[in-house]
């Protein structure tokens, strides 16, 4: 569902013209909006109470001699110990999956995918974009809500998601689900792709942040009306 | 600023005005019942567009029923409640005659290396000549078992991996006697749904009846095709491939098939899932 609107004065003037004071677009349908604050929260208490998992054991390596990877500081942990992260993870893990089959499902049934999905049609805006991202090159003028590196940074986000879900389901069910966790190397590489993934998504959301601020009050506030005043295009 | 763009129209050509070809949807236009004020379906006027903002701002209100997870009383309800539902989907998911991946002796974590967990003491000094098993509960022959008994039972050698709560992983080499040829020598009834053991440690675990009967649970008296270190748990502990490390209860002394669970384990009962399938 899309619109496009004109914003206009409340009261006309005295000869009765209307006068447009905005634009405004519907960008983003309610079930999108939901999905991405419920997310939001699940993401982090997955993220949190994962590295309190991982502190238990923090290394990928043979528990004798034990080498740990990183020391990872408690301040930064979901749980309190293993067995309180483990609660979290093993209930926001629902709520997570339960939002993903939940914006998939809208997305592909309602048609709203083409805001965000990544395809060869987009190739030619990558150059451009990335020549004004990085290069200080011209801003190419918008057509639609998201430009080429946007379209590839949420296309790849949406990938990462459902990643951290099939590496999970592969390190917390090995024997059941014994085909992910060959696909991914066995057990022991399903924990290791399961950390690298929340790594990925972790740099996603850094990136996604900054361009947040960096897009404005309007474009933040789309995400929680579903309304963009003045787009760019 | 420069973010509100001012333009001005004659009525008559308002029509000009037009930026997009698609109509806003009716439903768009519903405010607290009414129809908004509107000149056409492309133009809302600010009052109108502020209470739509606004609505659809309240419709992300079930968002923050997540807040619950904040308050402490409803905290721990709702994690029990997660973790509960997490058990009730492995029992689901657990698959009775899918058997766990079984390895090479290549891939063998060589016995030094694979690490002794007590929760307690390494070695509970239990008395090796004189221990037997003590059997009870939804059983036609109750008593003590020696460890002859179970071992008189087919032997089964098989090389499977360990994996511990805490994430670290070692296969080892298994030996001992299936659990369900064991439950079928004390005749247990086949509708009870738990077994539940105690340890020498004091510690104690209980298991779910499907993975009891699961081919690969043993009960197991030898690790590398050596007798059970006292360290490993001697003289017989569970092994059962499909669970956690926690589960694999170690210097058993009693075993209790039984239809109500009265006693859950030593770690579900600091928090843990109780399930805990691999």
């Amino acid at each position: 569902m899309s619109g496009v609107v004109e914003i206009i004065q409340s009261k006309g003037n005295e000869e009765g013209d209307t006068i447009v004071v905005a634009r405004a677009v519907y960008e983003h349908p309610f079930i999108v909006r939901l999905c991405h604050w419920v997310n939001t929260v699940a993401l982090f208490v997955m993220v949190g109470s994962g590295l309190q998992i991982f502190r238990a054991f923090p290394s990928f390596g043979a528990k004798i001699p034990q080498k740990d990877l990183l020391h990872w500081p408690k301040a930064f942990a979901i749980g309190g110990w293993l067995g309180g992260a483990l609660q979290w993870h093993l209930t926001f893990m629902w709520i997570y999956l339960g939002t993903g089959f939940l914006y998939l499902g809208y997305q592909l049934l309602s048609g709203n995918y083409r805001q965000v999905l990544f395809t060869r049609r987009d190739l030619p805006g990558v150059w451009p974009m990335v020549k004004h991202y990085f290069f200080f090159g011209e801003k190419p003028p918008a057509r639609e809500a998201y430009n080429a590196l946007q379209k590839q940074a949420y296309t790849t986000a949406i990938i990462l998601g459902i990643l951290s879900v099939l590496t999970g389901f592969a390190v917390w069910k090995p024997i059941q689900f014994s085909w992910l966790a060959w696909m991914m190397g066995g057990f022991h590489y399903a924990r290791i792709w399961h950390f690298a993934v929340m790594w990925a998504i972790l740099f996603f959301v850094l990136g996604h942040l900054v361009m947040v601020i960096l897009h404005g009050w309007n474009n933040f506030m789309s995400m929680l009306t579903g309304w963009k005043k003045d787009p760019e295009y | 600023m420069g973010l509100l763009r001012l333009s001005f129209c004659q009525p008559a050509r308002a029509k000009l005005c037009v930026f997009s070809r698609i109509p806003l949807g009716q439903k768009n236009l519903r405010v607290q019942g009414q129809f908004m004020k509107k000149i056409n379906d492309r133009q809302i006027d600010e009052k109108s567009f502020r209470l739509v903002n606004r609505r659809e701002l309240i419709k992300l209100a079930p968002v923050l029923a997540l807040g619950a997870f904040a308050i402490p009383k409803l905290q721990q309800v709702l994690l029990k409640k997660g973790l509960g539902f997490s058990d009730w989907m492995g029992a689901r998911l657990f698959r009775p005659g899918h058997p766990a991946t079984t390895f090479g002796n290549a891939d063998l974590t060589p016995p030094a290396k694979f690490p002794i967990n007590g929760y307690d003491v390494d070695d509970p000094g239990v008395d090796l000549e004189n221990w037997t098993l003590t059997v009870s509960g939804a059983v036609q022959r109750p008593g003590q078992y020696k460890l002859a008994q179970v071992q008189a039972l087919q032997r089964v050698r098989q090389n499977t991996r360990h994996v511990c709560v805490e994430g670290w992983d070692v296969i080892g080499r298994f030996g001992g006697a299936k659990l369900s040829d064991f439950l079928q020598l004390i005749g247990a009834d086949p509708t009870a749904k738990y077994i539940t053991v105690n340890c020498a440690d004091d510690y104690y675990e209980s298991l779910d009846m499907a993975t009891a009967l699961h081919p690969q649970t043993l009960l197991c008296y030898e690790m590398y095709e050596q007798p059970l270190t006292r360290e490993h748990g001697a003289p017989l502990r569970l092994q059962i491939p499909t669970k956690i490390g926690y589960k694999q209860a170690k210097y058993l002394t009693d075993l209790k098939v039984t239809h109500v669970l009265d006693k859950v384990g030593y770690w579900e009962d600091q928090g843990y899932s109780w399930f805990y399938g691999m």
